[in-house]
């Protein structure tokens, strides 16, 4: 059997991937592939504690399933801004859309 | 336990004690086993495929009033072979400035995402690949996997003609699959169960009898995804000569359009399995699982027929008016549909069989009329936005 | 070792391999079939812990939905940045610093669990976990509420992107 660390270090390690996406990459879409990575392995950790847990409890699925709703709602809104940012502005890169800094 | 009765687990347990007597470890032998079935069924369904080559050919051309092949072989049989053979050897090209890994990737992946579909039809009661509980979402999982496959082909062809190909039958197939998950739930609410064995087991009254729309709204939401006129404009050949598999010579676009016919035979399977009864027939199943097969697979044709016929009788929509079609007319239809049903199946539950019946087929009667009479209406008011209002009709002229 | 674990570590190492390719990846679009990728290790994974309606539905919803919408948003924007260029920003070492360091932490953290070790115990025969999903779903004394509110907000969404990326310049609007 699988112990549930190596599950809980394999979502650590996609969950760190994630973040180093996000923080490090200039596309704004990039970005957003990074913030995917990481609901994936809180996904995982979900899932996995349903497992390891008490199985009759669905929680841990549940949850999983309303990541999906979210993260589904945050890649439809997310990518529309950054398509009509593109339209406005010309470029996709983070840094570049800086109107609001001063 | 007869080969007769049941030829997957004789064959099974007698390569099981071969393997063994071996002195082969029981686990290993059964993964081996597992992966010959599977190598059996994807034979089985290569060699239908170049059969299904043929009946393609020979049925277009009865509906175009022509013979089709008819010189190789008799009635042409062996043609589908020349073809094969004349795809072999022509030359296999890479266009410049593909993406090489991806071009390549996108004909497997299309062909893989029909063959896995396979997986969970139940070609006989003893006979089903995986009996998933989850069936139905999984067949949805597969197409997700064949609009990759044509997106992927669509951009790594480095070809605007490919990428327009790709974007079109791509909005067309994420579109679709609404109506089709909708109107696959009607089967799953009537069985209590997602699972493709599940669904056949349940059916002593076929479900066409009881949602006869679901039915055909899943035949239509089909064919859309399968890319088949009239919903062919990923193919456009007056406009984009020929989509997104334009690039593609040799094998490789052979196995695009291997892929897509196995797809629509495919279809015609799952229409038969949600809503005529799979290999049921009367009990036929139960003498052997070899009758079985046949029955499923003359239902499969039915089905293909049927999918053949409209692709040969139709014209191809405008993508506009085929999404607006789909938004505005088919989804809202298929979940009113799948609420109808829902609420008729708990109405209805204590009655007798033939009220059941009558009540379910009646019902859905009802919400294809009150569809049709909103679609009207809603038409007649487009035209007149268009042409003006209907002069009226002057009787009394003299 | 037994196959489980071993099946387990294929998966991991290659989803941790196509994870790293998204975030390192220059071609956008590459970077896209990548999580793609990894989505489908994600699944895999789901399938290993039982959890089959979890793993059908990352399939439809990422790979048959997100991703795609990714690829096309890509697509979309790839006048700009196509490959030439720095992908990374200048404090991308300064990302991969605190990326190692949550993992590190993280890391940490769980040695010092008890529960860390703990095997799943077998699914009890006849288990129906669909079943039970789809009853938590909808009951009132489970999740109903938080179902309901992810449907909302699914609308809002689908009202919001459409808001946001509707062009009125396109033409499209004059009907």
């Amino acid at each position: 059997m699988v112990p549930l660390s190596w599950y809980l270090i394999f979502a650590a390690a996609l969950f760190s991937i994630g973040l180093f996406g996000v923080l490090s990459r200039r596309n704004a879409i990039a970005i957003l592939l990074g913030v995917e990575l990481m609901l994936n392995s809180v996904n995982i950790n979900l899932a996995a504690f349903w497992r390891y847990g008490n199985v009759m409890d669905m929680t841990g699925q549940v949850f999983a399933i309303i990541v999906f709703a979210v993260a589904a709602a945050e890649v439809a809104v997310g990518l529309a801004l950054v398509i009509s940012v593109y339209r406005r502005r010309n470029t996709v890169v983070a840094d570049e859309i800086d109107m609001m800094k001063w | 336990m007869s080969f007769w009765n049941d030829p997957l687990k004789v064959a099974a347990d007698w390569l099981m004690g071969i393997l063994t007597g071996w002195g082969m470890p029981e686990i290993a032998a059964q993964i081996l086993i597992g992966f010959l079935g599977i190598l059996l069924l994807i034979s089985v369904l290569m060699v239908l495929d170049i059969f299904l080559v043929w009946v393609e050919r020979k049925v277009v051309a009865r509906f175009q009033d022509r013979i089709g092949p008819n010189r190789l072989g008799p009635f042409g049989l062996i043609q589908p072979f020349a073809d094969i053979i004349k795809l072999m050897i022509k030359e296999d090209t890479t266009p410049g400035g593909a993406d090489k890994v991806v071009y390549n990737l996108a004909p497997m992946l299309s062909m893989m995402s029909v063959l896995i579909l396979w997986a969970v039809v139940p070609l006989a009661p003893t006979m089903l690949g995986v009996d998933l509980n989850i069936g139905v979402l999984y067949i949805i999982a597969a197409g997700a996997i064949g609009t990759l496959s044509i997106i992927m082909a669509g951009w790594a062809s480095n070809n605007k003609f490919a990428l327009i190909g790709a974007f079109r039958q791509v909005a067309v197939m994420v579109s679709f699959e609404v109506p089709m998950l909708a109107t696959l739930l009607i089967p799953t609410i009537l069985t209590g169960s997602m699972g493709t064995g599940a669904i056949i087991e349940k059916q002593d009254i076929w479900f066409f009898w009881l949602a006869p729309l679901g039915a055909v709204i899943f035949l239509i939401a089909a064919i859309a995804e399968l890319g088949r006129a009239p919903f062919d404009m990923a193919e456009g050949e007056s406009e984009l000569v020929s989509g997104y598999n334009i690039e593609y010579s040799g094998m490789k676009f052979g196995m695009f359009y291997a892929g897509e016919l196995l797809h629509a035979f495919t279809f015609g399977g799952f229409l038969a399995i949600m809503f005529f009864g799979g290999y049921r027939f009367f009990g036929l199943e139960l003498v052997s699982p070899f009758l079985a097969i046949a029955v499923l697979l003359f239902k499969a044709f039915i089905g293909y027929w049927l999918i053949m016929w409209v692709k040969y009788t139709l014209l191809r929509i405008r993508i506009d008016h085929m999404l607006a079609f789909n938004w505005k007319f088919l989804t809202p239809l298929a979940f009113v549909l799948l609420m109808v049903v829902a609420l008729m199946n708990a109405l209805l539950a204590g009655t007798p069989t033939w009220l059941y019946i009558v009540g379910m087929f009646l019902s859905n009667v009802l919400v294809a009329w009150g569809a049709l009479e909103v679609a009207r209406s809603y038409s007649r008011r487009e035209r007149e936005k268009v042409e003006g209002p209907k002069p009226v009709v002057e009787t009394a002229q003299h | 070792m037994t196959g489980e674990q071993i099946t387990f570590l294929i998966v991991a190492l290659v989803t941790l391999g196509s994870g790293l390719m998204v975030v390192t990846t220059r071609n956008l679009v590459h970077a896209a079939l990548w999580l793609v990728a990894t989505l489908f290790g994600v699944a895999v994974t789901y399938a290993l812990l039982h959890a089959s309606f979890l793993a059908v539905v990352q399939v439809v919803v990422y790979i048959g939905a997100i991703a795609i919408l990714f690829i096309f948003a890509v697509m979309l924007t790839r006048k700009d940045m196509r490959d030439q260029g720095p992908q990374m920003n200048r404090n991308w070492w300064f990302g991969a610093l605190l990326a190692v360091l949550t993992f590190g932490g993280l890391y940490f953290l769980l040695q010092g669990w008890t529960g860390l070790s703990k095997t799943a115990a077998a699914l009890p025969s006849g288990f129906d976990a669909v079943g039970e999903l789809g009853n938590a779903l909808v009951s009132p004394d489970a999740y109903v509420l938080p179902f309901e509110v992810a449907s909302v907000l699914l609308v809002a969404a689908l009202v919001g992107a459409v808001y946001v990326a509707f062009n009125p310049h396109s033409g499209n609007s004059g009907k």
